[in-house]
């Protein structure tokens, strides 16, 4: 990967240009223009700006939450209660907006606090997370199913498990509206993978991440505050989640906490295995998540575009998860 | 620390669940009527079997220091198989699902020992991918078993007065338990979970038995398929969606460690039980109609109380930590 963010200075890398090489670090890369260049070749109306929208609008919250989980894996944990902070700040929103959790002043007010608090919600949420993982010292993967399990039920609770209905041209901006033709999520989305690669690639923060996820102790004993760092990471899975079960009920009309980010820790992970970052930590790449969460959808759209069953794209994900992950291994051994 | 509260610290940790499994059901009995009797309690049982067997084979695996994740989908593909086959008799539907199971299983174990992948995206990929098989092979709907052939004895008959399904469980457990604790397969599995370079030095074959664990555990997993079939009378290619983290989350109430090493099958059928019934027990809090929660305050209580048993759990090996 170009960007590829690693503990390593880049002079202690032995430049090597065989085949082999080339295929795994770039191989996310020439996976996504070979893409491409089939569904050039073999589906109709791909070089569409409609079929561009299309794509755009429906990985842009797999991506921004796939960011998130980028950082959380590069520190050596994982986050699986993503999809459930979705569903809790979706279900939030239309309460705040429809001003049924509390009297409303103003509707501008209203739409305001619709924005601002769901998000924080889900970034307390994940902060808590963080909270488990470094104050109690609970493995990454239990901590978050505690909220994997319970934030979903706390979204229903909220909303009795009813649908949410409602049509709010202002609120729904953040899934419906355009910039000079350009959906906004996905503006918004190109923001938050360019701030988050910068960050990684260029702070002190970023670099402390990929410490941690290097060697722990080797962090800590070097005067990283590996508590701190490591919550503040579940804080930001946790507000992007927030920002993308915002971006999904807008884009729906309608918020529906059982369906609202269902599945989608296991979209994120997976952009983020295809995309080359080291699940094991220490090791990552923002763009390479793009790149992966990309990879992800144009192959369920190249096939359902040719008319392959829904199902049967499953099966090609979970073909290209495993051939992606072992063709990073074996640039590693 | 002195040895005497150190001793009493690793007791709780060992039988936390016991003791709280026992309170649980003490309320329980003190406080509805009925929830003793005999309906009850074996309705509790039948419905609770497949995730017993789903976390049976979820506690082997974890005692190796993996995890996986594929066991949902697996056991709805089983689930679909085991009805698209029930119309040829009881033993092709039971053992089609059965048979779908150890494929997935085998898929796992291959890549995971074979191409090295860590077992938590292995089973990751290979949950999608036999949810997607499942959905296939059902046409995207749900497949209605036969009812002609006694299939779905398996799941709604009883055996001298106990569910089948709940014999099927008993036995594994009673299986599990005795290979776990009284064989070298078992004592392998622990060493694996202990210290994996450790064992393989010792000459111990740590990937095949790792191999093995996920066999098996993709074959628990289509034999609960196969039990979801015959006592909802259809294949559901949908269904089993969180069923890796329930079971993970039974696993982990019943004490064992997700790193690995440490482990009890007893203890696991506990956790499965203690989850379940909070799920009856709120049941009933309903029908005493002092409060009305609905079905959705399950997840929350089955989520908070994951968190009360893993804060102890930490806060007790840390103390055994500090005290050795």
């Amino acid at each position: 990967m170009a960007d590829t963010a690693t503990t390593l200075p880049p002079a202690h890398r032995a430049p090597r240009f065989d085949v082999r090489t080339i295929l795994t670090r770039y191989g996310a890369w020439i996976a996504l223009v070979l893409l491409i260049l089939v569904n050039l070749a073999i589906t109709p109306n791909f070089a569409t700006w409609q079929t561009l929208n299309v794509n755009l609008t429906q990985v842009c919250a797999i991506v921004i939450v796939g960011v998130g989980m980028t950082l959380v894996i590069a520190t050596g944990g994982i986050d699986l209660s993503v999809g459930a902070l979705m569903a809790i700040a979706g279900a939030l929103a239309p309460l705040i907006f429809l001003g049924k959790l509390f009297p409303l002043p103003h509707p501008a007010i209203g739409i305001a606090l619709a924005f601002i608090l769901p998000v924080l919600a889900a970034a307390a949420l994940g902060w808590f997370n963080g909270w488990l993982v470094t104050r109690l010292r609970i493995q990454p993967i239990i901590a978050t199913l505690v909220l994997f399990i319970a934030g979903r039920g706390i979204a229903q609770v909220f909303t009795n498990g009813n649908l949410q209905v409602f049509n709010l041209p202002s609120f729904q901006f953040i899934g419906l509206g355009r910039v000079f033709g350009i959906p906004f999520q996905a503006i918004l989305m190109i923001f938050i993978v360019a701030t988050a690669a910068w960050m990684l690639r260029r702070t002190v923060f970023g670099r402390q991440i990929l410490a941690i996820g290097g060697n722990e102790k080797a962090a800590r004993l070097s005067g990283i505050p590996v508590a701190s760092v490591k919550k503040r990471v579940y804080l930001i899975s946790g507000f992007l989640s927030g920002i993308a079960g915002l971006i999904v009920i807008a884009r729906n009309s309608a918020a529906d906490a059982n369906l609202v980010g269902l599945g989608m820790e296991l979209d994120a992970i997976a952009a983020v295995a295809v995309g080359g970052t080291l699940l094991t930590g220490g090791r990552a790449t923002i763009i390479g998540t793009l790149v992966g969460a990309l990879i992800i959808q144009l192959v369920r759209y190249t096939l359902l575009a040719n008319g392959v069953p829904d199902a049967a794209a499953l099966v090609a994900k979970a073909a290209i998860i495993v051939l992606a992950v072992w063709l990073q291994r074996q640039s590693y051994r | 620390m002195n040895t005497t509260s150190l001793k009493l610290f690793q007791g709780i940790g060992r039988y936390g669940v016991l003791l709280a499994l026992v309170a649980l059901i003490l309320f329980g009995w003190l406080r509805y009527e009925n929830f003793l009797g005999a309906f009850n309690v074996l309705t509790v049982l039948r419905y609770n079997s497949m995730f017993a067997l789903v976390a049976l084979g979820m506690c082997f695996v974890i005692i190796t220091g993996g995890i996986d994740l594929s066991v949902g989908s697996t056991a709805a593909l089983g689930s679909v198989v085991a009805a698209l086959l029930s119309p040829y008799g009881v033993m092709p539907g039971l053992l089609g699902g059965l048979g779908a199971g150890l494929a997935i299983g085998a898929c796992n174990a291959f890549i995971i020992t074979r191409l090295n992948i860590l077992p938590f995206i292995a089973t990751l990929a290979t949950m999608l991918a036999a949810s997607g098989c499942a959905l296939l092979l059902a046409d995207n709907q749900s497949v209605s078993v036969s009812y002609e052939t006694g299939f779905v004895e398996l799941g709604q008959g009883d055996f001298l007065g106990f569910p089948i399904p709940a014999w099927i469980a008993l036995i594994a457990y009673l299986l599990g338990s005795l290979i776990l604790n009284f064989t070298s397969f078992g004592r392998t599995v622990l060493a694996i979970g202990g210290n994996e370079d450790a064992a393989r030095l010792m000459g111990l074959p740590a990937q095949r038995v790792k191999a093995l664990v996920y066999l098996a555990s993709g074959g628990l997993a289509g034999l609960a398929g196969v039990i979801l079939a015959a006592q909802f009378g259809a294949g559901q290619p949908i269904e089993g969606v969180g069923w890796e983290l329930f079971a993970i989350a039974a696993v982990v109430v019943g004490g064992t460690l997700l790193t690995g090493g440490v482990g009890s099958v007893g203890s696991t059928l506990a956790g499965v039980l203690l989850l379940g019934l909070i799920f009856n027990i709120l049941n009933f809090e309903n029908g005493l109609g002092w409060i009305s929660l609905s079905a959705y305050w399950q997840s929350v209580i089955r989520g908070a109380f994951l968190l009360l048993v893993v804060a102890i759990q930490a806060r007790l090996s840390m103390r055994t930590e500090e005290a050795a």
